[in-house]
């Protein structure tokens, strides 16, 4: 089973096994994870499941389409150029057996 | 014999979008007292919005909760489903729940939403006659999509729209009745409305504007709609798509002042200081729109809940909501979003490319809200633009190779 480790600010993880085709935000927020929102429920048009990918994954990735690049400019935590990814983009299965990301301190500007 | 009463806290009623974020606000924003969310709905609180799309076209799978299900009890946040509060009694500051008990509060929210509006014509309550705003609805819809031919959808709005994108690639007959002239027309402009009508025929979705319903037919199952004009389309499924209406009758009955919602201040709270509203339910003073505004969107429950969390826990004086209304909608291979509120006056200037449709308006030389179709850079964008009450030349849209996006950034 595909497997997805998400990693708090405090360092402490967590490590999901998730059936294929799942995506990073919706089995946070299935399973609770704490720090990922997903207010849009996956339409990318919101930028509250935005996690940052470690770097051994990040070749693994499906390529960024522009509309996920538009909600990264608007992230309530920093952009990294590099890792930042909208969780709702980021499915689990035969392409991505495994993937660790870090949940940001912040999903939500107020 | 009873259990020392705990000190009252903040009692949420409602579970909804609106009712969720705020407990979760609460916690985020330092509030360590009790905090009781009171819900109608069984289900463990989800999400709505993806009902009508992802979860109708079969492609989400399980429905998503708004936050899961070990939240409530990490989150100290005493979540009672399946309990509508029956009445307020605000001298006391009570709460009396459908279950019997009573609950005190210090602080009483009401996040009740809204309900489906109900079609008064002949024929309503037959069966195979559907509604859509609860999991349960879409359950029973997706269902009764599965052996369906021929639907009809009555009322043009956002979900009615959706849910016709939805079923038609399954090689459904689809048609789409609505009483005004254009679809939307509460919601975009008419240019908007005239691009998303030429969008859903050409996905083969046949589109009656114009066209009221008189009564539904049928022999104890629906078998066909009678129109304002007399015709008669057949049908084995109809949706009833015709807005909905604020759950307000919980605070009339508490004398509270409500008019098509609950009537709040620039601060969302009632006229009694002790109890607030947001969400669906709320009727508040918007500095971006000309009157009072009752807003139906995720948008606008979650920042309310967020800007009343932190106004409880932190007691500014004269805090206002002011956030920047903004919509969307999701239908085929259109993505419409809407960034601020027009009103129908406002001025109009379109611009479309090979891609994308938008229609920028403006009141008195100011730009107040841009409608995008397939354009999220543009929403974005303007969502920043109009938050910032930033200067626009009306004339500038109208040029072409225009991109606000662009402007904005060099404008800076």
């Amino acid at each position: 089973m595909p497997q997805i480790t998400y990693r708090q600010q405090d360092g402490s993880t967590e490590t999901l096994d998730v059936v294929p085709g799942t995506s990073v935000m919706r089995a946070a927020i299935s399973r609770g994870v704490p720090g990922i929102i997903g207010e849009c429920g996956g339409q990318v048009i919101c930028a509250t499941c935005h996690v940052y990918v470690d770097d051994e994954f990040l070749d693994e990735l499906p390529p960024m389409g522009d509309e996920e690049d538009e909600m990264l400019d608007t992230t309530a935590s920093p952009r990294d150029p590099r890792r930042s990814r909208l969780g709702c983009q980021i499915k689990v299965g035969p392409q991505l057996e495994r993937v660790c990301v870090e949940v940001p301190a912040e999903q939500e500007s107020w | 014999m009873s259990a020392p009463s705990p000190e009252p806290g903040i009692v949420v009623v409602g579970a909804g979008q609106a009712g969720v974020q705020l407990a979760d606000s609460l916690r985020g924003a330092g509030w360590t007292g009790a905090v009781t969310l009171i819900g109608a709905e069984t289900d463990l609180p989800y999400q709505r919005p993806p009902l009508s799309k992802d979860f109708m076209t079969g492609t989400a799978g399980e429905p998503l909760p708004l936050r899961g299900e070990r939240f409530y009890g990490e989150a100290g946040v005493d979540f009672r489903a399946g309990v509508e509060v029956v009445a307020i009694d605000r001298a006391a500051k009570t709460v009396t729940c459908s279950d019997g008990s009573v609950v005190r509060y210090a602080t009483l929210v009401l996040a009740t939403g809204s309900r489906t509006r109900r079609l008064a014509v002949e024929g309503a309550d037959l069966a195979g006659v559907h509604e859509l705003r609860t999991l349960d609805d879409a359950v029973r819809l997706q269902g009764a999509l599965a052996e369906a031919s021929r639907v009809v959808v009555i009322g043009a709005g956002f979900i009615g729209l959706e849910f016709a994108a939805a079923a038609r690639p399954r090689g459904i007959d689809v048609t789409v009745l609505e009483f005004a002239e254009r679809p939307m027309a509460r919601a975009v402009s008419p240019e908007m409305s005239e691009h998303f009508a030429r969008a859903h025929a050409a996905a083969g979705i046949d589109l009656r504007c114009g066209e009221g319903v008189v009564r539904l037919v049928g022999d104890g199952r629906v078998r066909g709609v009678v129109g304002s004009s007399g015709a008669e389309y057949p049908a084995d499924l109809v949706l009833v798509g015709v807005g909905v209406v604020p759950n307000d009758e919980l605070a009339a009955a508490a004398g509270l002042a409500v008019d098509n919602g609950v009537l709040v201040g620039e601060d969302l709270a009632t006229a009694d200081p002790a109890i607030y509203a947001i969400g669906d339910v709320a009727r508040y003073p918007s500095r971006h729109a000309t009157g009072l505004s009752r807003l139906e969107a995720v948008q606008n429950a979650t920042d309310q809940a967020r800007f009343l969390a932190h106004a409880l826990v932190e007691q500014p004086h004269g805090r206002r909501y002011e956030t920047l209304p903004w919509f969307w909608s999701q239908q085929g291979g259109w993505k419409l979003q809407i960034a601020g509120l027009a009103a129908p006056d406002d001025e109009r200037i379109t611009r479309s490319d090979d891609r994308s449709f938008s229609v920028y308006r403006f009141r008195d030389g100011e730009l107040v809200a841009v409608e995008s179709a397939n354009n999220p850079g543009e929403h974005i964008a303007a969502r920043r633009f109009i938050a910032a009450a930033r200067a626009l030349d009306p004339g500038l849209v109208a040029e072409p190779g225009f991109s606000l996006k662009a402007f904005a950034a060099q404008a800076g």
